[in-house]
């Protein structure tokens, strides 16, 4: 891994910004042949920006994109490609119901007659296949391979053409572990090819055990460039996060902290969701806030599906007061007292066409069916009391959610589980995207809800927000649940957790 | 709201004037035996089928729903009634038919329901399968003969008066009941969360399924009484042309009438506005003489033309040329 040869990729100084964001700021990047190089970041960092401005998908506002050597300016994805730019993103973008030859050399078919010649392009199909040693049948149907075939199909098809960059976005979030090892193989074999391959995933644990080299982002600018082999887990984290290791350890823990032993309120025994969870146990007890720490990617967010019922559950059983509680969906949830607000505001929470009068009291009205409405008298001062106590603007109750700030829809959301006095309240990023000011709104809620015994599940990116607001810390990894930590442990901890790093030593209370 | 019925009312009022330009009479009103006449009166009875066959389509479509077998639906509530009554003049076998009917028409209702909920199979293909099959099924009730009736009970639905044409009572009075039932009650407000955002909805513990599950019964049971209303209009069942294409008038006063096929937000003022385009448009054609080759030509121009005008792209592209052209 010597820098003797010139990058074949080289991008010097990107700045690209939308409306009211600036994406990517003076980013530079190298990409190296025979390299696999990992593109690091969280949610919003610059990942997938910085990704679409080399494959002509965007085009920068500055700076300067360089294919061996030589300025280029993609203005679309097909020319980045006829460039020797390939890409495969997490989602298989492939024709279902045909052929696996067909797919992997659709819009470049051989051709003879001005008709397609089948029997070639199987042959060459073949060929490529037999290059990343996946052997399959050419002529067989896409969809009757298992989507990790497709994959490698996809890949296929990426360096079927004179392929110098393969970019692979996320390749592996539907991969189980054997299928990622296959994948891993293909990848090493066009790695000592000589291809350059740029790589995006959110489990550390695959990172390290493919990349040779790593590139960093943050809030759309570059934090460094770093080999692998030189990078530690936790110091990876702490650039990604965006805290020195001091200073999250000087982060003072101001709320007064207590632990809670009122009785157990829900409780989840060896619950679990294939591909989604591992099996977990879990205790929430009434008037805690209970904190859920880990990367994008760790089941966060399928872990607080399950307790709601949003999907259900194939293991494990789920207990509400003592009481086993078959959760067949959202009502069965609802209907005992539990309350969830999806990260997803826009496609999962609310309901945009709406007024805020209506969606406040959307989860209210469902559980009482729609024959009993909720009289005008009872949502006016409803909707008054809730505008007023989480400061909701515009104040108006007949305003359409889709025309609130970000903020103010979250506010709309949360509103409507209040309406319904939720028992648990499955908080996913609450403050994700909302101004500062909301931020500290919500976040004090949390606190006082929890003082008036409601008991909450608070998720978010922001280690330091779950550090700060909850009362115990569990700490999820590549879809498994490894740890509890009590309240007033220091992010430092978390971050060794979240890192897959032997703990110094065990944690006390 | 208002804003987004303007256009409509417009195209209403410039299509009844051109019929008073073309036959001045055609405001005029006159009572004979206690019945109200004259070509306003000849609109709404000629419209109160399309109108109620709209209403049921109006819940479907704000669920981002389709229900393409209506037509369908009709007409075997037409052949089941008309089987049923055969030669009989009774009262009662006119009233045990038509509720025959109905409940047949609820059971149709129940099997669109339970492909679009139950099996999650797209509303426009789910309903397809009754739209083909339904006709054949009113074939097979009619064994493929027009069934003609002679019971002055059944008449009354179609051709009857109380002051107004009796189907126009009917429909104004399930436009009237919708209304109520979905704006008094919460129904109104869970058909549009349901359509605006199924996931969220779900998600707020909305039944979705069940609330699907009732739009597509309650279409087909108006699609029910719109039958009984076409065959009994003539006292007469024809499987092949009761109720045929009338799905697509339906839809097409829904459309009209601003209730966007994409579901959510509905208007059943629109759906009245609409459906009262059609039939006048309809009425038009007669009274100012169109040729029978340029009927449907003449039509399609005028729904283009109100499409074009509600469409806020074509508004601001012509609004864009008047500029240009000062």
């Amino acid at each position: 891994m010597t820098e003797s040869p010139p990058p074949v990729v080289e991008m010097r100084g990107i700045s690209l910004a939308f409306p009211g964001v600036k994406a990517l700021q003076d980013v530079d990047f190298r990409l190296f042949p025979g390299e696999v190089h990992a593109l690091m970041g969280e949610n919003g960092a610059g990942k997938s920006t910085l990704i679409k401005t080399l494959t002509g998908v965007h085009t920068p506002d500055s700076g300067s994109v360089l294919l061996a050597g030589e300025s280029v300016a993609f203005s679309s994805p097909g020319q980045a490609q006829q460039a020797g730019i390939s890409t495969v993103y997490q989602e298989v973008n492939l024709c279902a119901n045909l052929t696996v030859a067909e797919n992997i050399l659709l819009g470049r078919e051989p051709r003879k007659f001005g008709g397609i010649d089948f029997p070639a392009m199987r042959k060459r199909a073949a060929e490529v296949l037999a290059r990343i040693g996946v052997h399959i049948d050419p002529a067989s149907v896409l969809e009757t391979h298992p989507i990790a075939v497709q994959q490698l199909v996809a890949i296929a098809r990426a360096i079927a053409v004179d392929c110098r960059v393969l970019v692979l976005d996320e390749p592996t979030s539907s991969l189980d572990a054997g299928e990622v090892a296959e994948l891993f193989r293909i990848m090493r074999v066009l790695r000592d090819e000589g291809v350059a391959i740029l790589f995006v995933s959110h489990f550390l644990d695959q990172i390290y055990e493919i990349s040779d080299r790593m590139t960093v982002l943050r809030n759309g600018t570059l934090v460094g460039e770093h080999l692998t082999s030189e990078l530690e887990r936790r110091e990876l984290i702490s650039k990604m996060i965006g805290r020195e290791l001091g200073t999250l350890e000087a982060i003072e823990d101001a709320s007064e902290r207590h632990s809670v032993s009122g009785p157990v309120l829900v409780r989840a025994e060896g619950l679990g969701r294939r591909g989604a969870i591992a099996p977990f146990d879990l205790d929430i007890r009434a008037g805690e806030v209970v904190g859920l720490a880990g990367l994008l990617g760790s089941g966060r967010t399928e872990l607080a599906r399950l307790l709601f019922g949003a999907d259900r559950a194939d293991s494990g059983k789920l207990i509400v007061d003592g009481t086993p509680l078959h959760l067949r969906g959202p009502r069965s949830a609802i209907a005992a007292g539990i309350a969830f607000c999806s990260e997803d505001r826009k496609g999962e929470g609310l309901v945009a066409d709406l007024s805020i009068r209506d969606n406040l009291v959307l989860a209210m009205q469902a559980a009482r069916g729609w024959s009993r409405p909720v009289s005008r008298k009872v949502k006016d001062s409803l909707v008054e009391k809730y505008l007023a106590a989480l400061d909701i603007r515009p104040a108006n109750p007949d305003a359409l959610v889709r025309t609130l700030s970000g903020g103010n829809q979250q506010k709309v959301l949360l509103a409507r589980w209040l309406v319904t006095e939720p028992r648990l309240l499955i908080l996913d990023e609450p403050t994700r995207g909302i101004d500062i000011g909301a931020k500290a709104q919500i976040q004090q809620l949390v606190t006082t809800l929890a003082a008036e015994g409601t008991a909450v599940l608070f998720i978010s990116a922001e280690l330091e927000e779950v550090v700060r607001i909850a009362d115990r810390i569990v700490v999820l990894r590549d879809r498994h649940k490894i740890a509890e930590l009590d309240g007033g442990s220091t992010i430092d901890q978390v971050v060794e957790l979240i890192a897959g790093e032997p703990v110094p030593e065990e944690v006390a209370s | 709201m208002k804003n987004r019925l303007l256009w409509p009312i417009l195209a209403l009022i410039a299509l009844l004037l051109l019929n008073l330009v073309v036959t001045p009479s055609f405001f005029a009103l006159r009572i004979q035996d206690g019945h109200l006449y004259g070509g306003l009166v000849d609109v709404l009875k000629n419209g109160a089928p399309t109108l109620l066959i709209a209403i049921g389509m109006t819940l479907v479509i704000a669920t981002r729903g389709i229900d393409l077998s209506v037509g369908a639906v009709a007409a075997i509530a037409a052949a089941v009634t008309c089987v049923h009554i055969g030669t009989s003049p009774d009262v009662g076998t006119a009233l045990a038919g038509m509720a025959i009917a109905l409940v047949l028409c609820a059971v149709l209702g129940l099997w669109n329901g339970f492909l679009v909920a139950g099996l999650g199979i797209q509303p426009i293909i789910a309903t397809l399968v009754l739209m083909t099959a339904g006709r054949g099924i009113a074939m097979l009730v009619t064994e493929g003969q027009i069934i003609t009736v002679n019971n002055d009970a059944y008449r009354q639905v179609g051709a009857g008066f109380v002051v107004l044409p009796v189907s126009i009572l009917i429909s104004l009075a399930v436009l009237g009941l919708v209304a109520l039932t979905t704006r008094k009650t919460a129904l109104g407000m869970l058909i549009e969360a349901v359509g605006v955002n199924p996931e969220a909805s779900r998600l707020a513990g909305v039944r979705s399924r069940t609330i699907i599950w009732t739009v597509y019964v309650f279409a087909a049971v108006c699609a029910g009484i719109a039958g009984l209303m076409i065959s009994s209009n003539v006292s007469a069942a024809d499987a092949n042309s009761n109720g045929l294409w009338i799905e697509m008038d339906a839809i097409l006063a829904v459309v009209i009438g601003g209730t966007s096929l994409a579901g959510g937000r509905y208007s059943l003022t629109g759906t009245l506005l609409g459906s009262l385009i059609i039939q006048t448009l309809t009425t038009t054609v007669y009274t100012i003489g169109v040729a029978a080759e340029v009927t449907l030509v003449f039509k399609a121009v005028v729904v283009i033309t109100v499409c074009l005008i509600q469409s806020p792209k074509a508004r601001a592209a012509l609004s864009f040329r008047k500029v240009a052209v000062s």
